[in-house]
């Protein structure tokens, strides 16, 4: 086909490879606040229109009866060179939309489960999530004021964490403080896969 | 496509129906893409600076092409253009299918990637 008009010179430019992280945990513990933190610009929202059995390309008879749900994700981007981009992916909230993690944690290289020491019981299914899956995860405790402070290990223990799973204090708000949880996690996945490895 | 005439419209237009309206106006009905998976960070760039309207294509397919000057994600093209992904990924289909764009799949494979790249990501945060 001929559209008239010359080829752009960056079409023939391999594309940049594209990895994510993913940023879990209960409502309201920060997780958009993180992505904001280190993403190169202000988090962008994306939606998924759900139907309950999805929408047929030519039936759309009984359409009107289904039930849809709208579920936003916020994520962020950080260009790490010319050919790698990180996208760091908030997980929506709530546990019936366990369909698009799945979808999220495809590929994922690892993930941070948020956890607020004041209601640590919401960061439970994330944990049991990433657990089930053999995704690699650590645990950052978002240390809100006015909460009591506990000590990493304590933490560990309650969430009953394998001893291996790094546990961390940060603050969301911060880049400094959201970069390291994700070096930290980051290092602790190269040892899970070879960790693995040495198991094949 | 079965709507038939303004009765049908109506029951569009519901509290369930709300947010399929526009995306699916958009994409003509059609819910799936032609061609391809677009995976939420599949990275999308533009073959050519830019592309006049023609038969087939809209606006939103346009405004597609005009954003992926630079690349850009199917997720940073939903969130740009406000759109649900499933919209955005049958428009990338019709892209695709006319050459408009290039589009790279991640990897998304059992396993994690090799050192090189978990150090350039930790090379590149700390230089944040």
């Amino acid at each position: 086909m001929d559209y008239g008009h010359s080829e752009r010179p960056a079409g023939a430019t391999p594309l940049p490879t594209a990895i994510k992280i993913l940023i879990a945990g209960g409502f309201g513990v920060g997780k958009t606040t993180m992505v904001g933190a280190v993403s190169e610009t202000r988090p962008l929202r994306t939606e998924e229109v759900l139907t309950e059995s999805g929408v047929g390309i030519d039936d759309l008879s009984g359409v009107e009866s289904k039930s849809t749900t709208t579920v936003a994700m916020d994520f962020g981007r950080i260009t790490i060179s010319d050919d790698l981009v990180l996208y760091l992916f908030g997980t929506p909230g709530q546990d019936r939309f366990w369909f698009v993690w799945d979808e999220l944690a495809l590929g994922a290289i690892g993930a941070v489960v948020l956890a607020d020491t004041r209601r640590l019981a919401d960061c439970f299914p994330s944990i049991d999530y990433f657990e089930g899956r053999g995704t690699p995860f650590v645990v950052a405790v978002n240390c809100f004021e006015g909460a009591k402070q506990y000590r990493l290990d304590e933490v560990q223990a309650a969430l009953n964490l394998d001893p291996g799973v790094p546990v961390l204090l940060c603050d969301a708000r911060r880049r400094e403080s959201s970069k390291e949880v994700l070096i930290t996690l980051l290092e602790h996945a190269m040892k899970t896969r070879d960790a693995r490895r040495t198991l094949d | 496509m079965t709507v038939q005439g303004e009765s049908a419209e109506h029951q569009w237009v519901d509290d369930h129906a709300g947010p399929v309206v526009r995306p699916y106006a958009v994409t003509r009905g059609r819910a799936r893409p032609v061609t391809g998976t677009f995976d939420l960070i599949s990275l999308v760039t533009a073959t050519r600076a830019d592309v006049s309207a023609e038969v087939g294509l809209g606006p939103e397919h346009l405004a597609i092409v005009g954003l992926c000057q630079r690349v850009q994600s199917v997720a940073e093209i939903a969130a740009h253009l406000d759109l649900p992904v499933g919209a955005i990924r049958v428009l990338l289909g019709d892209l695709v299918a006319r050459n408009l764009v290039q589009v790279r799949e991640p990897r998304t494979s059992a396993g994690l990637p090799d050192n090189s790249v978990f150090e350039a990501v930790i090379n590149g945060l700390r230089a944040l």
